[in-house]
This record gives structure tokens, C-alpha cells and sequence, in this order.
């Protein structure tokens, strides 16, 4: 598997850490089942997923990849600073 | 016997080999196989399961009978197919799975109680009695399974792995593949080209035909010197392309050295045993070529017959006739060239057999014509065949069969990614999906298209199909010309009849295994596979999975399509484990990390720990000192009584500046930095999103925007990713920076009452407690290198860190250590540290076990209420906050065993010591020369609450029983009256 | 049709003619008591357990593929019960208990061996931990054995003891800990439960799940709707698509998990071997065969297959702990898909629909629990009261945090347990 890092370019998957689902966090006073669900529930679709990866052995860039969980094909990569998954402060 | 004037071996130089202690003869460029052959030597091997006696099937890495064992001690290297193993000088090769000898096979006596071994007998007996199942017979099945053995011993040799990149990768070099390095080759693509055979070429070496009107082997030759120029191809013969992988990744396996005596591949020498590469192909083009077919008839599985296909290339490249009388059955035209080089090389044919009515006639032999050969007889060697025809059965004298049902494309590849193939009832075979995966395209025989030109004309298309991808432009250099013959095929699978007919011949799977699992409702071909283990030996079905599922198509009344087929998995040949786990040996299993004090912790004799990658000191022996107890016991008395210095570098140094440091820290943290005053030093407890404990550690302000966070030395890295996190997903908008600086500095603990004096010997600038109070931090100089001092203590007493860069560590730590050898103290390691601190009640890892919440560890005060921080929310749930968890507490010994253990557990004493009554668990302990005993700290339900109590401690593991008494986790100076000074 | 020592030498006598099928394709019927949803070796053991502990016949087992196709049939074989968090310990010592029995209880040799498995700890933290898990198990009742560096050696003397990264220290071990044939636990299950009038219904995709007023009716599939009381889960790495048919978000990411068998070699290795550096759980098949696994290539996936990393990866530890097996070859490697949970624990709960029960988040330990998983599920489908062994895999705990059993600490990270 490759991923191409938006600054890096094509770049094999041993480089990269793999963290989950690319989720907006909830605000900090949301009600504990908003948290449960950020925390431990997933869509988990057999198809395309928003995801976080962190090319760790790389530039260190997080990145939010879009890829087929079925195929493996990936649709889109980008820097997770552009993500807005930071939810309220 | 090998035939003058035939074969690419003509003029070879002989080689000496040995088979089974027998010295033999070859020639160079023989493989193992041919050189047998050409000896004469038919019985090679025995089969798994009913050792029946086996010889040469075929000529490629296919080959499921002929598997020998080559080498001894540790490098004895088993199930090598005869067929790829090049011959060289010296080679000694000789078969396995059988006792006494090949000849003679003890286990032979399994084929006279074949019918008790049907398919999936083995599931419906050896139950009675229970007990007999591990004792005897599973024993006795592990003795007489397996194939070759290995020698037990670590292996010897080298291994290499290895990536490369390309334009267009082609997968094999026969036609199809040739013309696909050509055309992109001459438009200035970056190829590869790799060839599982030692030599470039694919069947082109084993036919006789003409391209272009000249001889194939003149037109291979001319084509390879123009791709050997080009600067852009590669080639790469004796690599295997083993799988495909996602986004263009191939794995291939190149042996570098085993058609070379073996000392050519002994670590330490120029060259390994074998290259594993990891190749990222923007395209490929995949010419594997097509694997030819057994017919399933009654015995033929003896020595002696052989493949069509392979029958011809022993003739044709290496100049080796398999037999003297050769008869040939098969069910297309393919098959009838071997027929004709081996008439044209003036081998006597004595039949050939066609089950077509329409088969071709031939001036050179006679064809029989709609007939099937039923049966065979002889031992140890092939002796007749028998022959069904409208006109009866006739028995014909024979030494060879060899047989064809056909072609099979080799799709394997191109169902690496899931990919299913599509039949095609034209040529009665699979063939690949096309984009099955992304890049890659089938061209020539691999894709059905069995004849040179088809191959030559799809191979070059593909190419041109690329080179458009590419955006290259492609020469228009003329297609050359070949033989365009069609591909006439008519359904054979078996031949009807009693006994048994092998479909897959290592496993011996027969047509009514088959037959018989269908009847036991095992019609899924999976689940058909699996009752039977049809495919699944070394081959991996490569000769027979075809034909067994058209059996059970058959037999369950559904066509080919329907009834499916296995799924082809990497790899498509066995690789050795030391090839794709080249570099792990010894060693080089993960990097090691050094700390700048090794080499004085080497010459002072440490006992070196592994933490992590890193190596850590565990403690430093004196003379005298006969276990590391007394060292350990010494070394906390010199923290305690005058100075220690231990390295503290492998902490996680974290560097954060910018405007929003602060912000950073008092997110991250669970506790505030906002507030902590510059030149200060402040403990953090920092939690995951889920609430419970990361990680702790301690932060100094520098300055008003400049932080230096310490973490644990195993969460370093997971720390560092996780301020990155926050930086870069969480809160981009913050002007802060994170960069982890553990490498940079070397840091020295200095503890102990005389630290102080120590440090003042070695300052620049001498320190005192006022200008230096408890988590100080600042700058200072040593010898006029600038440095950072932290006052801060892990072991209770007063202690400092001294920071500088890592350049200086070795003579700062000689430093150190020479005068805190004047003042009574010395260097103490990780055990003394470890007792240290358990005897101050100071976490680590042994606690942080990812379990445990700040509550658990007495800390819930420290969850700032007054700001918002990663895990606050989670950390409130109702399961992390419930006053019934585990607390941790400090451990005393009781009672007359003054022994506690880490990961002993606790129960009350009048309780059973059974798992519902369990209260608790030791995370550490370490003895403790100040009190005398051993000490511990643990996590206990409700612990806070139960100081005071007795609690009774069980470690089975450890035979240790006692009792001992709760108390607060801080066995020493609980004021901390000492860490002031 | 019993099967023994002397049926196969009278079938062998008579040309294996009697041999009859070992469950039937019966026609989906419109309605059944409980429907299980997958055929793989939780949901054939529920069918059977149903079948045999509670009397429940009227079921239908509906399976897209074949029986047995999932991760029952693409698995390292590994049995052994050695977890040390409550709520585990007691399930998988029950599921052990069960292992032990199998054989004779199902009148099918499923080449369940008690091998023993040696956990190997290569420093002093690890050496704790296996002591505290140790003792965990000897206070649920099971067996467990600390061996030093030389006891170790006895045993396995082909591990690298002498140039090692990290030096082997010592193990756990567990006696009663062992391989079983994997697809043969399919088949007895699915046998036995055939035998007791379970319809087992393959290539039968259920593609809905029909929920009426908070209560579940049946479902729809490939082959039509059917109509049922209860309706129970079994769909290992699938189980968040058919929660999500009857509207519920599980606490579950699936993961592909590589595993890896080599060509068949002569016995070498005689226990279940695993290392804690670098992850590795290694035995030898009665075939001969080499067969181990590592981590998850650890990203989300459906796909069954996995890359190259996570192989290299599994290769240099063998090579680096086992270099004795250098020489063999890697025949085949496979994916299997996995339900990675948030505390790398399972769930066996009713789901918030009524008559719609929960079986999943095996993460990858789910072929050990096979016979404990159906016999739990079973106990609670038919009684609606969660069996003694299972009281804790309840699907609340995530919310609540009471009760999470994260066995690698590694906290709620799907992938890393």
C-alpha cells in the first residue's frame, strides 16, 4: 500500500501510522453520549473512509486520507490541518 | 538419456552432482531435473500421503512431486523442486519423506490402506479413547507428515531485502513479455523486466519455432542485446514476482546464489542466498505465461509420466529425451508438437493418444484418434499404459507418457487483490479479470492468448497502452512475425474407470475424494478444498486445482463458472521466511539505541537492560560484589547517604515554543501550565480521549513562549504523535511548535545530599538553595558549554538534572562520576532507580499500565476543573470515577516471609484465594536497604481507604504466600523534607 | 450417521459408497424461533448449544457464503485460556472446559491437542505482567507455570537463546493450551447442529432486518424474506453492516489480521511458541505446516488480504526469534477480517431491540472462544439472561467504563488491541 503525502509525495505505508476514523471532536461539555460515540462507536463502512494517518517515518504530517476500505484504493489525501476536526473549543 | 545435437546445453561443461549418495553427471545449465533425467534417473520422491514412488511432472517452479533436500547441518535446505535447482559443481541432493530409502519406503504400506484413507477420514476416528489422541495417534501422524525437514539450527546464510521503482514492470520474458520491454524500453519508459528461470526467453527456450523467419532462439537473443542497451531496463532473471499489493506494489523474490556452491552465500560473504524486493510499479504488464494440466486416469501418478509441455522442453533446451519409447495422451494440439520434436529428434514415439475424434493427423506418427489412456502399470518407473478405444483396451509398452489436458493461464497475480477470473470455454481455462488490479494488464498466454503471435502482438499493445498512460511516445518499430496457430481444446478432466486417479499428486488427491466429498455435501469448492486438502500442497493447486473443481462441477451437476473457484493467494512461489525477514537476524531485529554514557557503563562492566530500543544501565558491579543485589543495595545507599548519577536521557525531551505554548501544555496536561512561573519545573499527568492515564512527566518553563517537556522514555514516541495530533488536526490555528529533542541532550540525575556539592565542583557558576529551589530550572555552564539544570528528584532526595548537548555526555558523565567517587557516591542504574522510587511511591509504566485512571493512582486532584483538557470528558464517566476501583497503596511485608513480588495478587486474609475474591494486584517491588525488607506498591480496591488493613499476598508463580500491610504509597521522607534540602 | 474407528474400516471395505452428507441444504422455511445470522464457527456453535443445551430446534443459520468461511476458516488455530482481566478469565477457562469435551461431544475429531503455550518475556517488566497474568489464571482455576530462561531451553531449544535483540528471559506457560483443527470445529458444529433439525442455509445474504414497533420480526435476504422470534448476530467482521441494518452504531472498526503458513516441514516445533517483542504466536500443524501470525496491518479494511509491511514485518520476527526456520517457506498467506473493539474485548448482549441479540468485537481471539461464545450466546438467547461465564461482555461498558477489560492497555483505539 502507498499513500501520496501531500509534501512528501508517493510514499510506501511502513512510513505512516495508522489512527482511525477522521472524526470532528465533540465540544468539551458534550453530553457523554456525544463522547461515547466519538470515542468508541464507529460507522465502519465497507467502502470509502475518512481517515487520519500520521506519516510518522516521514514529515510528520497528520493526514486525512480518503480511502476504500473494501478496494484499498485511495481518493484523497490531505493535511489534517485543513480538516476542521478540531470541533469547539 | 540425453539426445547429441539437441538442447541449449550442447557443449556445455560437465558438472558432478549427487542424488541419494549416487555420483552422477550434468552439464552446466542442467537443472537438477534434467540432469536426472538425463541420467536416466526417474524415481525421485514419494508422496505425502500414501508415499507412493514419484518422479519429474514437470519443468517449472510447479513441480509437485520432484521435491529433494539439499545441503546438511545448517544448511540443509528441504523441499527444493528438482526442477528450478540449477545444477553446479558438487550439488548433493537427495529425497525426503521416506525411511529407509526413495527405493524402498517403510510408509509405502499407507498405499495398501488407501481405502481406509479416503478423504477427511482422520475426522471420524482416532476419538477413542480421548487420551490416545495426543499420545498416539497425533504423534504418529506428525512423524509421518510434513515434507522435508529442517536442520533445527539457525541458518548460516545471508538474506537481503531490497526496494526498487519503475515505469512498467513486466512479469515474465517470453513473448509477450519481451515485446512489452521492447516497445516501452524503445520509448524510454523506466522497465524491469523479471524472469523466474535462470535464463530470459519463457517458452521461447523450449520451442521449436521461427520469428521473423529465423530461429526463436536467434530472434531471443537479438531481442535481449537490444534490451541489455537500453539504460532504462533492467532485467532480472531468477526473480520470481511473488504478489501484488495495493497502489502498484509487487513482491518479488530474486535467488541471488543458490545455483552456486553454498559458501557463496554464508553471512559475511559478497553476495546473499536470496533478495526479497519490494517493487512500486506505476504499470504492469503481466506475461506469466500458462501452466500446463495432468488428465486424471487411473495411476498416473508413476514415474514416468510427465507433462506434455515439460516432455518438450527437457528435449528441446536441454537435449534430454525423458524415455526411450514415448507415448503421448492429451485432448488438444498443443500437445502434438512434442509429439513432433520428439519425432523430428528421432525418439521412438510409440503412441500417440487423442481423446478427439477431430484430433490433427500427422505424417511423422500414427494418432489414436477418440481414445483415452485408462490405466498404467509398473513400479518404480513407468512400464505400459493402457489404452481405451472403440476398439477395446490395448496395453502399450512404454517408459514416458506425456500427457496434456490442457493450459492453464497463470492468473494468480491478477487475483492477489480479490480479483476472480472469468472461464472461458473456448480454451476450457480461467482467465484474468481485467483491472482486477489497478495498473496492471495480461497479455499473451497469462490471458489466454496461447499462440507466439497472439503473444507477441498483446504484448506489445499492452505496452503501448502504458506508454500512452505515461505520456511517452511510442516507436513505430514492425510487429515480428510468428506462428498464429489456433488453440484447439476439447473438454477432458478424466477418464472414466476404477482405482484411483490423482488430481493433486503431492497431496494424493484422487477423483473420488472429490467425489466422496461432494457426496458428503462439501460442495462449496472451498469447503471441497478443505475436506480434502485438493490445492492446498506446495503447488498450491498450480497443476490441479482446474481439473479437480471440473470433477466436482461434475459431480454436483453445476457447470465450471458456477461451482467457483479458490481464492490464488500470495505467494505465487514459496519463499524462504529468511528472504522477506532479511536484516532481523541476531541483532538486527530492531535498531539499537545507545546512551552517551555506554561506553563508560561497558568499561565499568554494567549489566545492560533493554528499555524499549534503548540500553540501560541496570547497575554497576564492584569488585567483590557477587549478585546484583548487593550492587543495587549500594548504589540506592549512595543516593541516600552522599551522591549517585544515573543517565536519564532516554526521558522523552520535548521542545515547544510559540505564543500558544501555554495553551498547548494546559490542553495536553490534565493539570495547568499556564500558570507555572518561568524558570520553574512542573509535574503533568497527561490522559488519552478515553480518560485514562498516557503518560506523566515533568515540564520547565524556559522562558515566557519556551517549554521543555519530559516524558516517560517508553511513551516518547507516542507522546510526541499525540502533541503532533493536537498541533496539526486538533488546534491548527495555535502558534506552537513541538519538536521532540531526546537525542539532543544528554542528561545526568545527580541525587543525593551531596548533589549540590557535586554540581558546584562542575558549574561555571556555583548554585545554592535559594537561587536553586525545589523544580528550579534554568541555564547554566559547564566548562563554558551552556547546559540546563533542573532541580528535580526521582528518588526524594535532592537531586538535580544536568542537561547538555549529547556531544558532551561521555566527558560529563566521566566527570561526574570521578567526583562523585570523591564524595562517597558513584553511578547507580536502573534497579537502584527502581527502588528508589518505589520507596518514595514515584510511578512509572509498572502503574501507567493504560488501565488505570488518575483516581486510581491518588491523583484525581489534578484534574484541573478550571479549563478544558484532552480526556476530561471521558475521564468523568461513571466507570472511572467509581469509589469501588482499584487504588494504588504502598505494600510492608508481615509475618515472617519479608518477601512481596510484582504481579502477585491480594486478598483479604480471610478469603479464599480464588479469582471473585481478588482485591488487587503488585505492580512493583524492589528491596529496600534502608528498611531492610522488601517493599511494594500495588493497586487494591478502595486502597486509600484501607491503610492500615492486612491484606494477604499470593503469587503462585512464585510460590510466595504472606501477608502483608497496607500503607501509603511514600515509604520514606513523606514531607519530602529531604527533596528541599 | 455415527462416525468411528470401525465405520471407516467398513466403509473402507466397501468402497466408501455409505458415506451420507454431513448436514443438509435444506429450503429456507418462512419462519423459525431464533435465526442466527452467519454460518461461521460462533454461529453454527450457537445453533448447536440451542440445539443441544436448550432444546431450541426450529432455527436457521443463514450464511452468504459457505459454512465455516469466515475467520473459523482462516485463523492460527490457537486455543488456551490465559487472560487475566475479569469478565475474561472465567469465559475463556469455560470455553477451554468446553474444548476439552468437544471431540466426544460432537462425534467429530476436530484434532484438538493440548500442546501447551509458552508466552516468552524477554525483560523484568514483561516478566511481572506474565506473573500477574499467571496468577490470574491459577485463580480462576486454570493451569499456568512460570519457566525460566533454561527451562525455556528444554523445551523449545531451536529458539534463538544465544544472539537475540532481546534475549528470551523466560515464559508462561499453559499446558492445556493447544491447536485445534480449525475447520473441522465448523464442520462438527455444524454437523451436530444439522443432526438436532438446525437448518443451515448457505449462500444466504441477509441484506435486512425488519424491526416493528422496537422489536425485531425477521429478515429479509438473498432468498426471501423469513419471519422470526429472535434474531441473533454472528457476523465476526461483518457485524457492524448488519447491526446498521437494523439502525444500531457498534463499537467496532474491522481490521485486517494476516496470517501465514509455511510448505509442510518435518515436526520442529512442538508448542505454541509467542513473543511479546515484536508479536509473534507461531505452532506447527499436524500436517507439518509452519502457520503464525503478527499484529493487524492495522488500518480499516473489508478486504481479506493484507500488504507487504505487516508480512516483513512477521518474517523478521520469526527470523530473529526462530531462526531455525529461516529455510521454510511461506506457502500461503491470508486476511481474515477482524472486529477490533475499543477495550480488545468481545460482546455478548442483547442489542437496545428486542429479540435482537449481539455476538461480536472477537477482535482477533475469537476462534478460541468458539465453543464458549456459542454456548454463552446460546444460554442467552434461550434464557434472556446472560450466562455465568459471560456476565461482562456487556455492550454498556463502553459508555459507562465500568467494567472494560483492556487486557494491552492500549485504551479505545480500535487497532491497538
Amino acid at each position: 500500500m502507498r499513500l501520496s503525502c501531500p509534501l512528501c509525495g508517493d510514499r510506501d505505508r511502513r512510513e505512516f501510522y495508522y489512527k482511525g476514523a477522521a472524526l470532528r471532536r465533540p465540544a468539551p461539555d458534550a453530553d457523554l453520549d456525544v463522547w461515547h460515540e466519538h470515542v468508541n462507536l464507529r460507522q465502519n463502512p465497507a467502502g470509502p473512509l475518512a481517515e487520519l494517518w500520521y506519516h510518522e517515518m516521514g514529515c510528520g504530517s497528520w493526514l486525512t486520507v480518503t480511502r476504500n476500505t473494501v478496494t484499498h484504493e485511495i481518493m484523497e489525501v490531505a493535511l489534517a490541518s485543513t480538516s476542521g476536526l478540531g470541533g469547539p473549543a | 538419456m540425453r539426445i547429441a545435437g539437441k538442447g541449449l546445453t550442447q557443449g556445455a561443461k560437465s558438472v558432478n552432482f549427487t542424488f541419494n549418495g549416487q555420483h552422477l553427471m550434468g552439464l552446466e545449465g542442467d537443472t537438477l531435473a534434467s540432469a536426472l533425467l538425463a541420467n536416466d534417473h526417474h524415481l525421485v520422491a514419494r508422496s505425502f500421503k500414501y508415499h507412493r514412488p514419484r518422479g519429474i511432472l514437470t519443468a517449472g517452479s510447479e513441480e509437485p512431486n520432484a521435491l529433494v533436500t539439499l545441503g546438511t547441518g545448517a544448511a540443509q535446505d528441504p523441499n527444493i523442486r528438482a526442477t528450478t535447482q540449477e545444477l553446479y559443481e558438487g550439488l548433493e541432493a537427495r529425497s525426503q519423506n521416506c525411511w529407509p530409502s526413495v527405493e524402498h519406503d517403510i510408509l509405502s504400506v499407507n498405499n495398501l490402506a488407501a481405502p481406509f484413507f479416503g478423504a477427511g477420514f482422520y475426522y471420524k476416528t482416532f476419538m477413542w479413547p480421548a487420551a490416545f489422541w495426543e499420545k498416539l495417534y497425533e504423534p504418529m501422524i506428525r512423524r509421518a507428515a510434513g515434507l522435508g525437514a529442517l536442520s533445527g539450527e539457525a541458518d548460516t546464510d545471508a538474506y537481503e531485502k531490497a526496494f526498487a521503482f519503475c515505469d512498467l514492470l513486466v512479469v515474465g520474458s517470453g513473448p509477450a513479455g519481451l515485446m512489452a520491454a521492447l516497445t516501452a524500453g524503445r520509448a524510454g519508459a523506466d522497465v524491469m523486466m523479471l524472469e523466474e528461470d535462470s535464463r530470459m526467453g519463457g517458452r521461447l527456450l523450449v520451442e521449436r519455432e521461427e520469428i521473423n523467419g529465423k530461429p526463436a532462439a536467434l530472434w531471443l537473443a537479438e531481442a535481449l542485446a537490444e534490451l541489455q542497451a537500453m539504460g532504462n531496463v533492467r532485467l532480472m532473471s531468477r526473480t520470481a514476482v511473488t504478489g501484488a499489493y495495493d497502489q502498484g506494489t509487487y513482491g518479488a523474490l530474486e535467488r541471488v546464489s543458490h545455483h552456486l556452491p553454498r559458501n557463496h552465500s554464508l553471512k559475511g560473504s559478497h553476495r546473499p542466498r536470496e533478495c526479497f524486493w519490494r517493487i512500486a510499479a506505476k504499470h504492469c504488464v503481466l506475461a506469466a505465461g500458462a501452466i500446463e494440466r495432468p488428465v486424471a486416469f487411473r495411476n498416473n501418478d508413476r514415474p514416468g509420466v510427465m507433462m506434455a509441455g515439460a516432455v518438450r522442453a527437457y528435449l528441446n533446451r536441454w537435449g534430454v529425451a525423458p524415455g526411450e519409447r514415448i507415448t503421448l495422451f492429451a485432448n488438444n494440439d498443443d500437445a502434438h508438437r512434442t509429439a513432433r520434436d520428439l519425432a523430428a529428434a528421432g525418439v521412438h514415439l510409440a503412441a500417440v493418444i487423442d481423446s478427439r475424434h477431430d484430433a490433427p493427423d500427422s505424417d511423422l506418427f500414427p494418432v489414436l484418434k477418440g481414445a483415452q489412456v485408462c490405466n498404467t502399470s509398473g513400479g518404480k518407473r513407468l512400464e505400459s499404459i493402457t489404452v481405451r478405444s472403440v476398439r477395446g483396451e490395448e496395453k502399450i509398452q512404454t517408459d514416458c507418457l506425456a500427457m496434456s489436458g490442457g493450459w492453464n493461464p497463470s492468473v494468480h497475480l491478477t487475483c492477489h487483490l480479490n480479483g476472480r477470473p472469468t472461464w472461458r470455454r473456448d480454451l476450457l481455462g480461467f482467465v484474468p479479470q481485467p483491472d482486477a488490479v489497478p495498473g496492471l494488464r495480461a497479455a499473451g498466454a497469462c490471458n489466454g492468448t496461447f499462440s507466439t503471435q497472439g503473444a507477441l502482438c498483446e504484448g506489445a499493445a499492452a505496452a503501448a497502452e502504458v506508454l500512452e498512460a505515461l505520456g511517452l511516445q511510442r516507436h513505430g518499430a514492425p510487429l515480428p512475425q510468428a506462428d498464429d496457430a489456433p488453440y484447439r481444446i476439447a473438454p477432458l478432466w478424466t477418464v472414466p474407470g476404477k482405482g484411483r486417479a490423482w488430481l493433486d499428486f503431492q497431496n494424493d488427491v484422487t477423483v473420488k475424494d472429490v467425489t466422496q466429498a461432494a457426496a458428503e455435501n462439501f460442495r462449496s469448492v472451498e469447503h471441497m478444498k478443505r475436506y480434502t486438502t485438493q490445492g492446498m500442497a506446495t503447488d498450491q493447486g498450480k497443476n490441479s486445482n482446474v481439473a479437480a473443481l471440473a470433477v466436482l462441477a461434475d459431480v454436483t451437476g453445476r457447470s465450471i463458472p458456477e461451482t467457483g473457484s479458490t481464492t490464488f493467494r500470495p505467494p505465487f512461489v514459496p519463499v524462504a521466511i529468511g528472504a522477506m525477514g532479511a536484516g532481523a537476524a541476531d541483532q538486527g531485529f530492531k535498531p539499537q539505541r545507545f546512551v552517551t554514557s555506554q561506553d563508560v557503563a561497558e568499561e565499568r562492566g554494567a549489566s545492560q537492560l533493554e528499555v524499549g530500543l534503548w540500553y540501560r544501565a541496570a547497575y554497576f558491579p564492584k569488585q567483590g560484589e557477587t549478585s546484583w543485589r548487593q550492587s543495587c543495595d549500594r548504589e540506592v545507599m549512595y543516593v541516600r547517604k552522599a551522591v549517585g548519577v544515573c543517565d536519564v536521557s532516554t526521558l522523552g525531551k520535548i521542545d515547544i515554543q510559540g505564543a500558544d505554548a501555554a495553551k498547548l501544555l494546559d490542553f495536553v496536561y490534565c493539570n495547568t501550565f499556564s500558570t507555572l512561573k518561568q524558570g520553574r519545573v512542573r509535574y503533568g499527568l497527561m490522559l488519552r480521549e478515553d480518560g485514562f492515564v498516557m503518560d506523566d512527566g515533568t515540564t520547565a518553563r524556559l522562558g515566557q513562549n519556551h517549554y521543555v517537556m519530559t516524558t516517560t522514555t517508553a511513551a516518547a514516541g507516542q507522546v510526541m504523535a499525540h502533541l503532533e495530533f493536537i498541533l496539526q488536526v486538533l488546534r491548527p490555528e495555535w502558534d506552537v511548535r513541538a519538536t521532540s529533542v531526546t537525542e539532543h541532550w544528554a542528561q545526568f540525575a545527580v541525587a543525593g545530599p551531596k548533589s549540590r556539592e557535586l554540581l558546584n565542583a562542575l558549574l561555571d557558576q556555583p548554585i545554592d538553595s535559594e537561587g536553586w529551589p525545589f523544580m528550579a530550572c534554568g541555564e547554566v555552564s559547564v566548562l563554558g558549554v551552556k547546559g540546563r539544570l533542573f532541580r528535580i528528584s526521582f528518588s526524594g532526595e535532592e537531586a538535580y538534572e544536568l542537561a547538555l548537548p549529547a556531544c558532551y555526555g561521555d566527558s560529563l558523565f566521566r566527570s561526574l562520576l570521578s567526583r562523585a567517587e570523591g564524595l562517597g557516591g558513584g553511578a547507580y542504574g536502573m534497579e537502584a532507580l527502581n527502588v528508589l522510587r518505589i520507596e518514595k511511591g514515584f510511578i512509572t509504566h509498572a502503574e501507567i499500565n493504560g488501565t488505570v485512571t488518575a483516581q486510581d493512582l491518588g491523583m484525581a486532584g489534578m484534574l484541573s476543573k478550571k479549563k478544558t483538557f484532552i480526556g476530561q470528558a471521558m475521564a468523568a464517566r461513571p466507570g472511572l470515577v467509581d469509589p469501588d476501583r482499584v487504588q494504588m497503596v504502598g505494600l510492608k511485608p508481615i509475618g515472617a516471609v519479608k518477601e512481596l513480588s510484582a504481579g502477585a495478587h491480594l486478598f483479604n486474609p480471610e478469603d479464599p484465594v480464588e479469582r471473585i475474591y481478588d482485591q488487587g494486584y503488585v505492580t512493583s517491588a524492589g528491596f529496600s536497604p534502608l528498611m531492610g525488607h522488601t517493599i511494594a506498591l500495588g493497586f487494591l480496591k478502595q486502597g486509600a481507604n484501607r491503610i492500615g488493613d492486612e491484606i494477604r499476598l499470593v503469587d503462585h508463580m512464585r510460590g510466595l504466600d504472606t501477608l502483608c500491610e497496607v500503607v501509603e504509597p511514600v515509604f520514606f521522607d513523606p514531607e519530602g523534607e529531604r527533596t528541599r534540602g | 450417521m455415527r462416525f468411528s474407528g470401525w465405520r471407516v474400516l467398513k466403509e473402507g471395505l466397501t468402497g466408501n459408497k455409505g458415506w451420507g452428507p454431513h448436514w443438509r441444504d435444506p429450503q429456507p422455511k418462512r419462519e423459525y424461533d431464533v435465526i442466527i445470522i452467519g454460518g461461521g464457527g460462533h454461529g453454527l456453535a450457537t445453533a448447536y448449544y440451542l440445539a443441544a443445551e436448550h432444546g431450541i430446534t426450529n432455527i436457521a443459520v443463514l450464511e452468504r457464503g459457505y459454512l465455516g468461511g469466515g475467520n473459523v476458516g482462516r485463523n492460527t488455530t490457537i486455543v488456551r485460556a490465559n487472560y487475566y482481566l475479569p469478565g475474561n478469565s472465567e469465559f475463556y477457562s469455560h470455553s477451554l472446559r468446553l474444548w476439552e469435551s468437544l471431540e466426544q461431544e460432537l462425534n467429530y475429531n476436530a484434532m484438538m491437542s493440548q500442546r501447551s503455550i509458552l508466552n516468552l518475556y524477554h525483560n523484568d517488566g514483561q516478566r511481572d505482567a506474565a506473573v500477574r497474568r499467571g496468577n490470574s489464571i491459577i485463580n480462576q482455576g486454570d493451569d499456568a507455570e512460570l519457566l525460566d530462561r533454561d527451562a525455556v531451553r528444554k523445551l523449545a531449544p531451536y529458539l534463538n537463546f544465544d544472539n537475540n535483540r532481546f534475549p528470551i528471559q523466560g515464559a508462561l506457560m499453559q499446558r492445556r493450551a493447544g491447536t485445534a483443527r480449525h475447520d473441522a470445529v465448523a464442520w462438527g458444529f455444524a454437523r451436530g447442529a444439522d443432526m438436532r433439525g438446525v437448518d443451515l442455509i448457505q449462500n444466504c445474504e441477509v441484506t435486512g432486518i425488519d424491526v416493528e414497533g422496537g422489536k425485531v420480526t425477521g429478515v429479509q435476504t438473498a432468498r426471501g424474506p423469513i419471519r422470526a422470534k429472535k434474531v441473533a448476530l454472528a457476523a465476526a467482521g461483518r457485524s457492524g453492516q448488519v447491526a446498521a441494518m437494523a439502525g444500531l452504531t457498534l463499537p467496532i472498526e474491522s481490521h485486517v489480521l494476516q496470517a501465514f503458513v509455511t510448505e509442510g516441514v518435518k515436526p520442529l516445533i512442538d508448542q505454541v511458541i509467542t513473543f511479546a517483542e515484536g508479536h509473534l504466536y507461531i505452532s506447527q500443524s499436524d500436517k507439518g505446516g509452519l502457520v503464525f501470525g503478527s499484529y493487524l496491518d492495522f488500518y480499516s479494511s473489508y478486504a481479506a488480504r493484507g500488504n507487504l509491511p505487516m508480512v516483513e514485518h512477521t518474517m523478521e520476527t520469526c527470523v530473529a526469534m526462530v531462526p531455525a526456520i529461516s529455510k521454510a517457506r511461506l506457502l500461503r498467506s491470508w486476511g481474515g477480517i477482524m472486529d477490533m473493539t475499543p477495550d480488545g474485548s468481545p460482546i455478548i448482549d442483547h442489542s437496545p431491540i428486542e429479540g435482537l441479540y449481539l455476538n461480536c468485537g472477537w477482535c482477533y481471539g475469537g476462534f478460541k472462544a468458539t465453543p464458549g461464545s456459542g454456548n454463552a450466546y446460546a444460554h442467552l438467547i434461550a434464557t434472556d439472561r446472560p450466562h455465568g461465564a459471560a456476565t461482562k461482555f456487556k455492550l454498556d461498558r463502553f459508555r459507562s467504563g465500568h467494567g472494560l477489560m483492556d487486557e494491552e492497555g492500549t485504551g479505545a483505539q480500535h487497532n491497538l488491541h
